[in-house]
């Protein structure tokens, strides 16, 4: 009986973790507006809330997915196998292979999900923020529950930040702008400005 | 055929690297793992080097390989080649500068989705021979570090008042440090600022 009480609560803290890092992704460690990972995509495709809300939404998944898968590969096949140099090479392969497959998988069987969520599938093996999630997590030693809240987190961290500076773009598009400032140069300041607004909620959570 | 695809003569690749085709100015490329660590000259300095090395090395192996890699997988050989190398960074950084490679964490592996090591490779390598390819790669490497040394200067300076560890006359003394500049949005509007500056001076270039 104590053992189980003792085993529940362990894996009830666990959870409660899980939680806490999920939202510490979302706000105080936003993963891109304090770790500039994703910027490429970021500054490229908020053009249109529209296209912006399908790539966030595709980045949710496969983070959440590849965080996972790749934290078994590194602590259930590199680290007894004392291999551990090989991440990098081993975290690429799975994130493309998993893109891939996903990609296979959607246009077979929901050729209307494909429509409006395909054309950013091979974008987002590139892109930094799954890599730096999953490197983030080996890094910090998270669990398995707790690597599931992290990787959800970020994605959902990075789909906000993105939503949000689609909208705004939308509406300063009639704007007048100082020429050598459109285009990259606003979308910076404005990114700028949302990361202040992020700082704000450093120390919310702890 | 060799001959023919290289038109472009050494002083162009260097000159379009650093400043015409400056992956940062004109193509928005690659800031993603390396605006990170620009709160400090040092770690910069370290990552920049590696990522030029990286860039060079990369896109002279793809030429090299390019009549043996078939067209259908050679993202895939891109990557790993790169991944290959950045691995040998890493572990050197480890063995010899530990304190260096623990503060630049994550982002020393993050060079191999770094766009520009893959734009240079796709775009200039495919189609040279390894010499101008290793050229290429080494002077937009370049290119992009003078601009991120820059970033940092001007953040550490005026965020800590030192410059890669040294505390400057007026700076560490009278100076009001702007803590913001050492956070993140610092770097986002610095970046901005200088983008700014370049391209305004740019569009007046075409217009005269």
């Amino acid at each position: 009986m104590i053992l189980l009480a003792v085993d529940t609560s362990s894996i009830g803290s666990e959870v409660w973790m899980a939680v806490v890092t999920c939202f510490a992704a979302i706000f105080t460690q936003n993963i891109l507006l304090s770790y500039f990972l994703g910027m490429c995509s970021f500054i490229s495709v908020s053009r249109e809330v529209k296209t912006a809300v399908g790539l966030g939404a595709a980045v949710v998944f496969v983070m959440t997915a590849t965080t996972v898968l790749n934290w078994m590969a590194y602590w259930w096949v590199l680290v007894p196998l004392n291999l551990e140099f090989y991440k990098y090479i081993l975290f690429i392969i799975i994130i493309a292979a998993f893109v891939q497959l996903i990609e296979m998988m959607i246009d077979r069987y929901s050729p209307a999900l494909y429509q409006s969520l395909g054309i950013f599938l091979p974008l987002i093996t590139v892109n930094c923020a799954i890599l730096g999630a999953v490197l983030w997590m080996v890094i910090r030693e998270y669990s398995l529950i707790v690597t599931v809240g992290f990787g959800f987190g970020s994605g959902v961290g990075w789909m906000m930040a993105i939503v949000a500076m689609a909208g705004i773009r939308q509406r300063i598009d009639e704007s007048k702008i100082p020429a050598g400032l459109r285009g990259p140069g606003i979308t910076l300041i404005i990114a700028g400005i949302m990361a202040l607004a992020f700082v704000g909620f450093t120390g919310v959570l702890q | 055929m060799n001959g023919q695809t290289t038109t472009k003569t050494t002083n162009q690749i260097i000159l379009d690297g650093l400043w015409r085709d400056n992956p940062i100015f004109r193509q928005i490329l690659g800031i993603c793992s390396t605006l990170a660590v620009t709160n400090n000259v040092t770690n910069t300095a370290v990552m920049c080097i590696s990522l030029s090395l990286v860039t060079a090395l990369s896109c002279a192996t793809v030429s090299a390989l390019k009549e043996w890699t078939p067209k259908t997988v050679r993202m895939m050989v891109q990557v790993l080649i790169i991944a290959f190398y950045v691995i040998i960074v890493d572990i050197l950084l480890r063995a010899y500068w530990p304190d260096m490679s623990r503060s630049l964490g994550p982002y020393v592996g993050l060079i191999i989705t770094n766009c520009i090591v893959m734009g240079r490779c796709e775009a200039f390598a495919q189609s040279n021979r390894p010499w101008p390819s290793f050229l290429d790669g080494l002077f937009s490497g370049l290119g992009y570090s003078v601009i991120l040394l820059v970033i940092a200067a001007i953040r550490e300076v005026m965020g800590m008042g030192t410059l890669a560890g040294y505390p400057l006359p007026y700076f560490s003394t009278q100076w009001d440090k702007w803590v913001i500049m050492v956070m993140p949005p610092g770097a986002f509007f610095v970046l901005a600022c200088l983008l700014w500056v370049c391209r305004s001076i740019g569009i007046k270039g075409k217009k005269a």
